[in-house]
């Protein structure tokens, strides 16, 4: 099973603290490969809040496919991390070229137009290239979006970040998300790597999501731009998200009510049941059938960890004012924030959505039985 | 051969019958009960001759024969009369004297029930045995990184829904805005399909509905049961029982005034409204039930006179295309419940299914899809359309699934596959593959009539005399001399036994897939085939 961690703290951190969060939970995932989600990042990046960056791997030819590519759409290179490969190969972790991490200036055209329409594109740019990788082989491309770094690579995470040099200053983050991945049913692929991320919403999950087919038949059939992919049964977890809070317009406390709707009874006592049903009913195709823990980030920068029905999945959430971390064990919280007050460590049961909002101030724990808040 | 015995061309003898009375003297008790209940007089009480010849051993005293007269059971050989094999001869038999076999070849009676050119009708089944869904196997049990589940131990919600269901957009919307939603019922996705008070008998309607009332109430089970053409009893109508009940209307109308005169006083709606457009087991025929059937009870209810055969047009012939069909009707029969009850049409298994589907997708009322494949059952029909007319329902609830996946509509309208569902007794097995092929829920008729009835009909041609009304267990027999042998109560039992049979194999089935909240609609990944053109053709994994 794969081992998730994630971080949220005012004072910018490095990745590393998640990756030796990951080695002490090391038992618990079999070193395939490692993932990193990073945003709201400090550095160089701080100064460049809205300019879009693209992360992925590329071959040298890719690199200079990829710079025809956006030269041609009118971006310019605003800044880059220069991830030099060292001369020794990783053994077990393929060989590389270049690690790209590079923000991007908008061109002009663009200026003019309204948010969404700019969403769109960067969407639309990061399928392309994918798309475009995909066909020679030569790019693997993550995400092309404002205030985001992504990282996937095969290997043991704690060698995959020393031989990358995590530690890096210029990668420090408030917000973190690491996995490491276990190898699971579906081939060796990096986009089936967790974390999975569009517009701005990211999750990863460790488990299998069983009503998979399904529900990938019925994001394809949304027609929405970047439901798209799925070499992993859990990406699935990232699109649900993006379509119920940017397409439904709903908060995040729905979200359980989408993946995990309630039960009859349970909805006929429920406060703000009859459009509960109502949502059970048109989301029926939604509904995850695990198990899974699932965590997730807002483009707001709230964090978040969600779990199955059956809550079969360990999942705990715990920190301090200023800094909380989400693990799927405890001693990844303890390697991370050890001077946290233990007793004050939540699991999130079946019912519950654990939340730590943009002001990193405390844990909201908001349960299924709750009354929906008003629409915001 | 008497030079003077009449040889016609349909004399036939007991060998060139399909099934063979096999009596045997010696334990025979000359009771007389297999010739008083065989339900087609294939058996009289017959006297037979015999010569005993006794040799003597002193030379002086000649040898002597005797003829002696003994009595026994004949079978005839008359077409009109030739046994159908329902072996009821044995069942009352006190000393297992007398059973049915099959011919050992193809029969020559199949020739000769043609009589007055009159092609032969029956009640039943098509008479294949085997199938495609008896195939399917449940092959992705979760193992390493998730264990399997337990059907005994974890919660599980085996629910359907059906009724026409909003995207999610459209349905927050007109929630906020107290817009029309379309009326949806949560129900067991295991259905008592279409089966009408006329076809069945009172005693086997009663227990139906008496073992469906106990799922409900006593066991919380949603489980539905559909009418059928030819309407209620008026007692049902008007009592809480409504709200179990799947109200049948095809062309015939047949029941309907008496449904509508008791609107007034409906203290419940009934779950659904289904319209009938077709039947699986012989499309493009209408519904028939012969005048066999249509005694004086039967006949109040449908609002027609005693003893006439009630068909059904294949057509609803007040309109002229199915497009107009399914507008008018369901918009009408809305109104008629204050736009509350779901509405559905139901059609034979087709190629031409597509079209209806594509065509129900842009009318927002339709509350769903029912498809009877070409195993479905039927009280009568023509020998021919059951044998040799049809489509089988995998590939057709299949394509329907895929279509409605196109058009991004697949949790809109809700699909109900019927038609064999269960046919060689795996009754679980073959309603888990369909839903994991993309049907909301299944049907089964024929099923819950073995099950809950003891119907003695195969898939070998025996019995199907379900249309004259001469069912030997009195399951579609409106003869109180026969129907009076069904038991309600233990009609009801057997019901209810069967249904909870079922919820537990439909858990063994989908716990260790990993699978407990909610259906598995659509899973195909779990399927697979040994059949390399089946796989392809489904969509599914090719095992061998
Ligand atoms: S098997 Fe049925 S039809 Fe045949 S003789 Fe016996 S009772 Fe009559
Ligand atoms: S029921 Fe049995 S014992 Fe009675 S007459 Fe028929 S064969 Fe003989």
């Amino acid at each position: 099973m794969c081992r998730l961690f994630a971080i949220t703290s005012k004072t910018p951190l490095s990745p590393m603290i998640a990756m030796e969060a990951m080695d002490v939970m090391r038992e618990g995932h079999d070193g395939s490969g490692v993932g990193l989600f990073l945003r709201d990042l400090a550095g160089p990046f701080e100064e460049m809040k809205d300019a879009p960056i693209l992360s992925g791997i590329f071959t040298d030819a890719g690199i200079k496919r990829l710079d025809r590519y956006m030269m041609d759409l009118g971006f310019m290179t605003k800044y880059k991390i220069s991830i030099k490969v060292p001369k020794v190969k990783l053994p077990g972790t393929p060989k590389r070229d270049v690690y790209l991490i590079r923000a991007y200036e908008y061109p002009e055209e663009w200026e003019a137009l309204p948010k969404q329409e700019v969403d769109n594109r960067l969407v639309s740019i990061r399928l392309q290239l994918r798309a475009m990788g995909e066909e020679e082989q030569d790019m693997i491309v993550f995400s092309f979006w404002p205030d985001v770094i992504m990282i996937k690579e095969i290997g043991d995470p704690m060698q995959v970040a020393r031989h990358l040099n995590f530690g890096r200053q210029e990668l420090n983050a408030r917000v973190i998300m690491a996995q490491g991945r276990q190898n699971t049913n579906y081939a060796i692929n990096l986009y089936a790597c967790h974390p999975f991320f569009i517009q701005g919403y990211a999750t990863m999950t460790n488990g299998e999501n069983t009503a998979f087919v399904p529900i990938r038949e019925y994001l394809l059939s949304r027609q929405v731009l970047g439901y798209t992919g799925y070499q992993s049964d859990s990406e699935v977890f990232t699109h649900i998200l993006h379509y119920t809070i940017h397409h439904l317009g709903l908060g995040l406390e729905t979200y359980k009510h989408i993946i995990t709707p309630l039960q009859n009874e349970a909805l006929e006592k429920h406060p703000s049941g009859a459009f509960l049903k109502q949502l059970k009913h048109s989301c029926r195709q939604l509904t995850i059938d695990g198990p899974n823990c699932v965590i997730g980030c807002l483009p707001d920068h709230s964090l978040f960890m969600v779990q199955d029905r059956k809550k079969l999945r360990p999942g705990v959430v715990g920190g301090k004012p200023g800094c909380w971390a989400f693990s799927s064990e405890i001693c990844g919280l303890d390697a991370a924030i050890p001077d946290r007050d233990k007793s004050k460590d939540f699991q999130p049961m079946h019912l519950d959505t654990t939340i730590v909002g943009p002001d990193r101030q405390e844990i909201a724990i908001c349960s299924q039985t709750d009354p929906l808040p008003l629409p915001r | 051969m008497l030079p003077d015995r009449p040889i016609t061309p349909s004399t036939l003898s007991v060998k060139d019958l399909l099934w063979q009375v096999l009596w045997d003297k010696d334990k025979c008790t000359l009771c007389g009960r297999c010739t008083a209940v065989c339900p087609v007089n294939a058996i009289e009480l017959g006297v037979f001759r015999k010569r005993e010849f006794t040799a003597s051993l002193e030379p002086e005293r000649p040898s002597t024969n005797v003829y002696k007269v003994y009595h026994g059971i004949r079978q005839k050989t008359d077409p009109a009369y030739a046994c159908v094999g329902c072996a009821m001869c044995n069942q009352v038999c006190p000393n297992d004297a007398i059973i049915p076999i099959r011919s050992d070849e193809a029969d020559k009676l199949r020739f000769h029930i043609n009589r007055g050119g009159q092609p032969r009708s029956r009640g039943g089944r098509r008479n294949v045995p085997g199938g495609l869904l008896d195939q399917i196997k449940f092959i992705r049990i979760s193992m390493l990184t998730d264990p399997a589940l337990d059907a005994g131990r974890h919660e599980f919600e085996l629910r359907t829904l059906l009724g026409r269901m909003l995207p999610p957009e459209d349905n927050i919307r007109f929630y906020k805005e107290n817009g029309w939603i379309p009326p949806v019922r949560e129900i067991y996705p295991l259905i008592i399909g279409s089966m009408s008070f006329g076809a069945l008998s009172p005693n086997m309607w009663e227990g139906l509905q008496l073992g469906v009332a106990y799922l409900n109430e006593e066991l919380g089970m949603p489980v539905r049961m559909c009418t059928g053409e030819g309407g209620c009893p008026p007692r049902l109508l008007r009592s809480r029982f409504l709200k179990y009940t799947i109200l049948q209307i095809a062309s015939g109308y047949f029941g309907w005034d008496e449904i509508i005169h008791a609107l007034p006083d409906m203290q419940e709606d009934p779950c659904a409204v289904e319209i009938k457009y077709g039947q699986g087991a012989k499309p493009g025929d209408g519904g028939l039930l012969m005048w066999h059937k249509v005694n004086k009870l039967i006949a109040a209810i449908r609002g027609v006179p005693v003893g006439v055969s009630l068909p059904s047009p294949p057509t609803h012939q007040t309109k002229y295309s199915i497009e107009e069909a399914v507008a008018k009707m369901i918009q009408s029969m809305y109104m008629t419940w204050g736009f509350r009850v779901p509405v559905y049409p139901k059609i034979s298994g087709t190629s031409t299914a597509m079209a209806v589907l594509n065509n129900l997708t842009r009318n927002p009322y339709a509350a769903g899809l029912a498809i009877d494949g070409e195993d479905g059952g039927t009280g009568a029909a023509y020998n021919v359309s059951m044998n040799h007319m049809g489509h089988p329902i995998a590939t057709n609830i299949r394509d329907a699934y895929f279509n409605l996946a196109k058009l991004g509509k697949q949790n809109e309208i809700p699909l109900f596959a019927g038609g064999g569902v269960g046919k060689n007794g795996n009754l679980a097995a073959n309603a888990a593959a369909l839903i994991m092929l993309g049907a909301s829920g299944v049907q089964i008729g024929k099923y819950i009539m073995q099950a809950a009835a003891g119907c003695l009909g195969s898939e070998s041609d025996r019995c199907n005399i379900c249309n004259i009304g001469r069912c030997p267990k009195g399951i579609t027999s409106q003869d109180p001399r026969l129907y009076r042998r069904l038991d309600v109560d233990m009609v009801a039992e057997r019901v209810v036994d069967a249904f909870l049979a079922f919820d537990m194999e439909l858990k063994k089935i989908v716990a260790p897939l990993g699978r407990s909240t909610t259906l598995p609609i659509g899973m195909s990944d779990a399927l697979g085939i040994g059949d390399h053109h089946a796989a392809e053709r489904l969509g599914i994994k090719y095992v061998v």
